[in-house]
């Protein structure tokens, strides 16, 4: 009788030690989503590429702004879904959408990916264009690692995943997009899903 | 066996007092509608157990204002850490044993 009570005190610890820590409310689904946005933006930057008759892109030109527009939608649907469908989580889950641990995570989140944004201005300015890609890769990458100690422990392996794809994009300069596809589209799929069907389906 | 008894800690001898010991033993502090939230307790039973902590000298309290709201949070003192990892380590052993 006693040491069951023991037990249950020393789960209790350990869920408690997570749950002040940890964020869990993060939706797989909404992963899912992301990536699907990035593979359709993907898609329509190749088609605006093939359109493209010049041998390369300027920087003034219509098909350039046309793709950072569409990179900045992608991202800026992401971001949308994925808040919505964590409000959600949360509700469901009882957790409340701003403590501690899930301003703590924002915090940890942004600190390598405004670092990133910022570099990604200056590479714009100086007109280096080549190491956009592989810079948005790595940096998010490096994001998703700083911000896993604070949320399930997956985002910790995407976030490799994207670390390795960056540093591969800056060897094969040049396949910039695929490596996109690749990281922004597939992985986020195969790691969206692999959270939702390990948390979300209970 | 006796060893063992005595580092089972009267202290944390509540579900409500080690709640607040294992929130604090891994987060640098604590503020008290986090603690609240929690461990689902009322205003009342988490002070009158973060006070019982708190004259143990396991815990310090930090009573500041943010803007005009009075915030109070909670730190873990190196004893109460040291308290706490032995109560576990005990709970461990006594667990094993059996």
């Amino acid at each position: 009788m006693e040491d069951k009570n023991y037990l249950q005190d020393l789960k209790e610890i350990k869920d408690l030690m997570n749950k002040s820590t940890q964020f869990i409310s993060l939706s797989g689904l909404s992963g899912v989503l992301a990536g699907i946005y990035a593979l359709i933006g993907a898609v329509y930057v190749q088609t605006l590429l093939l359109e493209n008759t010049e041998s390369y892109i300027a920087f003034e030109s219509m098909t350039f702004k046309k793709i950072i527009a569409t990179a900045v939608i992608v991202l800026l649907a992401s971001l949308f879904t994925a808040y919505v469908m964590t409000v959600n989580k949360a509700k469901k889950v009882g957790e409340n959408m701003w403590n501690t641990s899930s301003k703590r995570l924002l915090v940890n989140f942004a600190i390598p990916l405004v670092t990133g944004g910022i570099f990604i201005l200056l590479l714009l300015r100086h007109e280096n264009y080549g190491l956009i890609a592989p810079a948005t890769l790595l940096f998010y990458g490096l994001a998703c690692v700083n911000a896993s100690k604070y949320t399930l422990r997956d985002v910790r392996y995407l976030g490799i995943s994207e670390i390795i794809l960056g540093l591969l994009a800056v060897e094969f300069s040049g396949f910039g997009l695929y490596f996109w596809i690749l990281g922004f589209g597939i992985c986020h799929i195969v790691y969206g899903a692999m959270m939702h069907f390990k948390y979300d389906r209970k | 066996m006796k060893n063992i008894i005595q580092n089972i800690n009267k202290a944390f001898d509540h579900r409500i007092r080690l709640g607040i010991m294992s929130v604090l033993m891994v987060n640098e502090s604590a503020d008290f509608s986090t603690l609240k939230e929690l461990l689902g307790v009322t205003d009342g039973n988490l002070a009158s157990h973060a006070k019982a902590l708190e004259s143990e000298n396991y815990i310090v309290v930090e009573k500041q204002f943010i803007g005009k709201k009075p915030n109070t949070s909670y730190k873990a003192t190196l004893d109460g850490r040291k308290a706490f990892q032995d109560h576990i380590n005990a709970l461990e052993k006594l667990l094993s044993k059996s």
